[in-house]
């Protein structure tokens, strides 16, 4: 019964610049189910940023051209009209940003700024019940005092306390689908376990499905269920959280996994590396993106040359990879990459 | 190279005057940024400094290299005290201690090509290479693994973990003997991270540099540093030999910074022990008496509010300053 409440299918996404067209997104599928956790993990370009902003329908600038389809809820919101459009941000999915100093609005108290989004999706709403509304939220969201921190303005509170606000903001209008865009990496540790715990307990709470977009490794090992990993636009990788960490089957994934430095580390070693940097999206590389960096490369007559690898179902894992090697060389080389 | 620490730090203590008075704009009070920090990084290895935003580390870096002035303590470069250094005497010790920045991207001056960035240095010392300030500057490119034929270019022709190749190349152009990074990775993809750090571990194998590396990344640190402090509202709560620390952290605030740590590995998901601090780090202007973490502490009494703990040595080697250390186990 558990159907996905969003399928993004065949998303592209690419702007004109000075430069050329940038490639952004390039065909990328995935489906979210409510009260389920999709982690996005990739580097600074790999396009997991836009790809949120598709799924709001963002991007619809002049200069960025989008196709494919992302349905929420049976509306296709890249195909519908502004005001479907309008009414489904905010109401059935909302954002948070990375840095919530920027996303908050420094001329207006914070009770105004949860309020203004309520009031948005609910024009019929008396002023008592709104204000009791965002009172509860601010509960919810663990601000101590909440009548008195009403009326206070950002500056007034502290990053983890200020992120708290963006995350009242976005689930006032007690949204299907939470879409979190580096929603910690502004935040020190200690803060950073305190707003993912608190996503966490509103999930439950709520069932709400929540896209989870972020460079660290170890916060999608906490919290997501499955794990997109993208490389230059693409989903190179597609797993279930655990498959992706015991037996991780793409050669990006191996060279990702074995850069992360770890807390319990007995020896200090080399850290494994990847060589050389991502590529430019304007110039992507002809067939496999990650060829250039792949030290599993097979040289210019191969497929990874001259075929973009499809993403498929590796045998006997509950992962998908895009790359040429053979699902048994993928099994076997992933099991060497993780015990060395 | 003689002597047994590259770089002490005795009391040193940094106020930053804030707010002012309705007569004539005087200070009225004081951010204390750093406030009576001893340490030493021994030489050829890594002292790595953690802690949270507003804990004072960056501070502590400009205070150790005489970026800035400390308001008091005492400075000891290779032994020799440059707390008081002035002029050429101070140029002179600059030589020997060298910074690397966070941001790859504010830290180089745009109008500036690579040779010359490198090389800077180079001219405000007023040295002149045996081998000519070219070649010095290519051959150091080299060594941080940049061609040197892009000798003319620009920072923006170059990626994020590029440009930081540039800094560190900038860092060791007059063979200093200790680097001061602040938090040289932290801006960094991580595949570019693991480059970077296994590119300043080779060179102070190389080069028999010490380090001072600050980073709010404790795994990071982890993996670089030798010896490790831990600091906490402009003081050092815990130091000791990295392994130790990490193991067995004996201070209450060490053990939940390393327990808030997202673990990179979901089968060990809600297994390990999970401290949970509330609330947020008190300001600086105006920190808690007694121990200054007790705020947050759970195992705070009325001892903690009434005396300030002193970092005492343990057996391991680490010191900490609790009146309630955690048992070792």
């Amino acid at each position: 019964m558990n159907l996905p409440i969003l399928s993004v299918r065949h998303l592209c996404v690419s702007f004109t610049t000075p430069d050329g067209v940038v490639h952004a997104v390039n065909d990328v599928s995935f489906d979210v189910k409510a009260g389920q956790t999709l982690g996005i993990v990739g580097e600074s370009g790999s396009g997991k940023s836009v790809t949120a902003g598709s799924i709001m329908r963002l991007n619809n600038s002049i200069t960025a051209e989008t196709s494919g389809s992302v349905v929420i809820d049976g509306v296709d919101i890249l195909n519908c009209s502004e005001e479907q459009a309008r009414a489904i941000r905010g109401s059935e999915v909302a954002m948070v940003f990375q840095d919530p100093l920027s996303a908050l609005n420094p001329y207006y108290t914070v009770g105004y700024q949860i309020a203004e989004a309520y009031e948005v999706h609910h024009p019929n709403a008396s002023k008592s019940e709104t204000r009791k509304v965002v009172l509860d939220m601010l509960t919810k969201v663990g601000i101590p005092n909440p009548e008195k921190r009403y009326d206070e303005y950002p500056h007034q509170f502290s990053g983890g306390m200020r992120q708290r606000i963006v995350i009242a903001i976005a689930l006032v209008n007690k949204p299907k689908i939470l879409i979190a865009d580096e929603p910690t990496t502004a935040l020190d540790v200690t803060v950073q376990a305190q707003i993912l715990d608190l996503m966490l307990e509103l999930q439950r709470e709520t069932n709400m499905a929540i896209i989870l977009i972020t460079h660290d490794l170890g916060v999608v090992a906490e919290v997501a269920q499955d794990v997109l990993v993208m490389y230059a636009g693409r989903v190179v990788e597609e797993a279930e959280v655990n498959s992706l960490f015991a037996s991780p089957t793409h050669p990006y994934s191996w060279g990702l996994l074995g850069a992360v430095s770890s807390l319990d580390e007995h020896k200090r070693g080399q850290l494994r590396t990847i060589s050389g940097t991502p590529p430019s999206l304007i110039s992507i590389p002809s067939g496999c993106a990650f060829r250039p960096r792949c030290e599993f490369y097979e040289g210019e007559d191969s497929d990874c040359h001259n075929r973009v690898p499809d993403l498929r179902i590796i045998g006997g894992l509950s992962s998908s990879s895009a790359c040429h090697l053979s699902d048994q060389q993928i099994i076997e080389i992933g099991k060497s990459k993780v015990l060395s | 190279m003689s002597a047994e620490f590259a770089l002490e730090g005795h009391d040193l203590v940094k106020y930053f005057p804030s707010g002012s008075s309705r007569f004539l704009g005087r200070p009225t009070s004081n951010v204390r940024a750093v406030d009576g920090v001893s340490f030493s990084v021994r030489t050829g290895s890594t002292l790595g400094v953690v802690g949270e935003s507003g804990c004072g580390k960056s501070t502590l870096a400009r205070v150790a290299t005489r970026l800035i002035e400390p308001t008091s303590g005492r400075v000891l470069l290779d032994g020799v005290d440059i707390t008081r250094a002035s002029g050429a005497e101070l140029r002179v010790a600059r030589r020997k201690i060298q910074m690397i920045f966070q941001d790859p991207y504010s830290s180089l001056n745009p109008r500036h090509s690579v040779g010359q960035i490198i090389g800077a240095p180079l001219q405000v010392q007023k040295i002149s290479p045996a081998q000519g300030e070219k070649r010095r500057v290519q051959e150091l490119m080299e060594l941080v693994g940049l061609n040197p034929e892009h000798y003319n270019r620009y920072p923006h022709e170059f990626s994020g973990g590029q440009r930081q190749r540039i800094g560190i190349a900038r860092a060791l152009v007059l063979d200093p003997s200790i680097i001061v990074a602040d938090e040289p990775v932290s801006a960094l993809d991580v595949s570019i991270q693991a480059q970077i750090l296994n590119l300043l571990e080779g060179l102070q194998r190389d080069l028999g540099l010490s380090y001072v590396f600050i980073a709010h990344d404790l795994s990071v640190v982890r993996h670089i540093a030798d010896d490790v402090a831990v600091m906490y509202l402009g003081k050092i709560v815990e130091t000791g030999p990295a392994d130790v620390v990490y193991n067995a952290p004996a201070h209450p605030y060490t053990k939940a910074l390393l327990s808030a740590v997202p673990v990179a590995n979901p089968a060990r998901r809600g297994d390990h022990e999970r401290i949970r601090l509330t609330g947020d780090v008190p300001s600086p202007v105006d920190p808690p008496s007694g121990c200054r973490f007790r705020t947050r502490c759970w195992l705070a009494t009325d001892l903690c509010a009434a005396q300030e703990p002193v970092l005492t040595r343990d057996a391991s080697g680490r010191s900490v300053a609790c009146h309630f250390p955690l048992e070792s186990v």
